[in-house]
């Protein structure tokens, strides 16, 4: 049996903004075990960074969780007051984030940026701290590590200062990372770099990682279980297989459908018609009701239950009721 | 065999480099020649920083070229008459938010090519071109007194595409115009590329990094870097058996959303990053990151040759 390691139950995020109160996270719960790699995928707005953002508590001010519950080794995160949450930050749980361009201070050489992480989550100081953070920059593959310790962000490339994140993220060995679209700014030979690097390493160190991307195929390659988000809501989970072989609800099938893959190369591509639903109105019933094909009079005003499809597949979507599945 | 309706050969395109009083070149477009075909695709794929938007660019004469001579129909575009070409070439941009001006309606935005080649006798046609333009696209016509901000990112990216069409071009060069869509967005703008190809006989120079979109829409696939093209062939062919040992390690980083695919296939991950095109290295460009790489590589620079079957590649090893 394996250790649940992070428990998001029921979570909430609102923010509020001069158009209204906007729920960006409408129920979510899920689990995450120890050494797994979680993928998170859906389009802009769908709530799957709000979800990351809300676990490590870093919201921007208008945003909040509102309910719901997330559990660190039992412990409820939701509780945890500022300064519990920054020994939380970086040492138990870390992020990359998806501009390598933007994330890293600009006036501060790239080397003393993963040092001064370390030196404020370890008893590393000083040489020690120093050595440590020459070791990770190796770790990540980068070549000539004490001369990239000293320069500056701007000095790098793109590749390169995602890979410093990525050492920055992993230097307090934390036991959760969370990568939001680490590579969707990189292009695909950095990309495969990144990734094959941060598959390693969660090997090497037995960490969980959450990763939130809108690119199926980076999903495809690296995750063992997969939640689709639409609308602030998980509309199907499962086994990695099981999505992408046998999708059970009708957004991840049109998903699947609207991107070119190699079995269907010269068909003619099926796109989900309408754009991304507006999360200041959504629907009373399904969130995705307004662009599906198979929509019922019951996806307009019930909210779909998730409902077990087999061992390692859950779906929300009035379909699979249709077609006599119930739960128990 | 009929002639093509687009001819680069020798493109060059230079950009200085000021550094007090020296200056250096760098060389973005090296020396890029293709053909496109009347209502044909040309895929231009390759990293960033690889000269792939330049060579789109200078093609419309965006940036004048340093070399080289585009042709468009047998005749060849140059400075004076490049106004009249712009009727015939085209261009969507990558970004929707920045290539509409946010201050003008969507039937100025989309009238405004109409106005500068005057093709209206008087504004009621002009109104009556623009919503036919809108209609082509799947705009409504009550978008036409709207402003660009006013809608999505796919909206808008149809907005630049109906302003591209406004002119009836024969050709459009198309610069990553669904990088910035959403996954389900894209497949709707690549089926419009698509229909209003087979409605309108419009071929593109489609160029993107998203390897799987450029397969499904391109006859043809060009693969750059750093300033030169080091691959031509059939898109299927080209992807199934790619030979230079760029394009090999290219193909073989794209990401497939296939899990059972993605676990079994071998990533051939190349070394370091993309030298500066600043510091060219000597010879072939790719020989300092190439597995294959000999002497020969470092002194003299492969060309593009036949292969068999229209299918070029330039390196001396495969």
């Amino acid at each position: 049996m394996s250790e649940t390691i992070l428990s998001v139950q029921n979570l909430h995020t609102t923010f509020t903004t001069n158009a209204g109160t906007v729920t960006a996270v409408n129920g979510v719960s899920f689990n995450l075990d120890k050494g797994e790699i979680l993928g998170i995928v859906g389009e802009s707005g769908s709530g799957k960074s709000v979800t990351a953002y809300s676990i490590m508590q870093i919201l921007a001010e208008n945003g909040r969780i509102s309910e719901g519950k997330i559990f660190y080794k039992g412990e409820d995160l939701t509780t945890w007051d500022e300064s519990r949450m920054r020994s939380f930050r970086g040492k138990c749980c870390s992020i990359i984030f998806q501009d390598p361009m933007t994330s890293l201070n600009p006036v501060y050489t790239a080397g003393s940026q993963i040092v001064e992480a370390i030196e404020l989550h370890t008893d590393k100081r000083g040489d020690a701290a120093k050595k440590r953070a020459l070791e990770m920059l190796d770790l990540v593959g980068i070549n000539e590590p004490e001369r990239r310790f000293k320069q500056y962000p701007f000095e790098l490339s793109g590749g390169m200062r995602q890979r410093i994140m990525i050492a920055m993220a992993l230097a307090c060995e934390p036991d959760i990372l969370i990568a939001d679209e680490p590579t969707t700014a990189l292009d695909v030979t950095i990309q495969a770099q990144i990734l094959e690097e941060i598959q390693n390493l969660q090997k090497k160190m037995g960490m969980s990682v959450i990763m939130v991307t809108h690119d199926l195929g980076v999903i495809a390659s690296l995750c063992d279980n997969i939640i689709v988000m639409y609308g602030g809501s998980i509309c199907e989970r499962g086994t990695a297989d099981e999505i992408f072989y046998n999708p059970r609800h009708e957004y991840t099938k049109g998903l699947l459908r609207s991107i070119p893959s190699i079995n269907n190369m010269k068909k003619k591509l099926v796109p989900i018609a309408g754009s991304p639903v507006n999360m200041l109105n959504l629907p009373a019933g399904c969130a995705f009701c307004t662009r599906c094909d198979e929509a019922m009079k019951i996806c307009l005003t019930d909210k779909p239950e998730e409902i077990q499809i087999n061992e390692n597949h859950l779906a929300s979507c009035w379909m699979n009721v249709k077609e006599g599945l119930t739960n128990g | 065999m009929a002639e093509p309706l687009v001819k680069v050969e020798d493109l060059k395109q230079y950009f200085p480099i000021r550094n007090g009083l020296k200056v250096n070149w760098l060389k973005a477009v090296d020396g890029v020649s293709f053909e496109i075909n009347a209502s044909e695709t040309l895929g231009l794929v390759g990293e960033s920083g690889c000269g792939k938007t330049t060579v789109g660019r200078s093609m419309l004469r965006l940036y004048e070229p340093t070399g080289g001579k585009v042709t468009f129909d047998g005749t060849e575009i140059t400075k004076s008459n490049i106004q009249q070409m712009r009727k015939e070439m085209q261009m969507v941009f990558q970004d929707p938010y920045s290539s509409l001006d946010p201050r003008m309606t969507v039937e100025d935005i989309i009238g405004e090519p109409l106005d500068v080649h005057h093709l209206y006798a008087n504004k009621a046609e002009r109104h009556e071109k623009v919503l036919d333009l809108m209609d082509q696209v799947g705009l409504k016509a009550d978008h036409a007194a709207r402003y660009a901000h006013e809608f999505s990112g796919g909206q808008r990216q149809r907005i630049g595409i109906a302003r591209a069409l406004a002119v009836n071009p024969g050709f459009i060069v198309c610069d990553e115009p669904v990088s910035a869509l959403d996954v389900s967005i894209q497949a709707q703008v690549i089926n419009m590329f698509e229909e209003l190809q087979n409605k309108l006989g419009v071929a593109y120079l489609f160029i993107a990094h998203d390897l799987l979109v450029v397969r499904h829409i391109s006859k043809r696939i060009a693969v750059m870097y750093l300033g030169r093209i080091v691959e031509v062939a059939d898109a299927d062919e080209l992807c199934d058996e790619p030979q230079h040992p760029y394009s090999q390690s290219l193909l073989s980083a794209v990401p497939i959303p296939d899990p059972k695919i993605a676990r079994e296939r071998k990533r051939i991950v190349l070394e370091g990053d993309v030298p500066s095109p600043l510091h060219m290295p000597s010879g072939c460009p790719f020989r300092t990151r190439c597995r294959y790489a000999t002497e020969k590589c470092a002194l003299e620079r492969p060309e593009l040759t036949d292969r068999g079957g229209d299918h070029f590649v330039a390196c001396w090893n495969k």
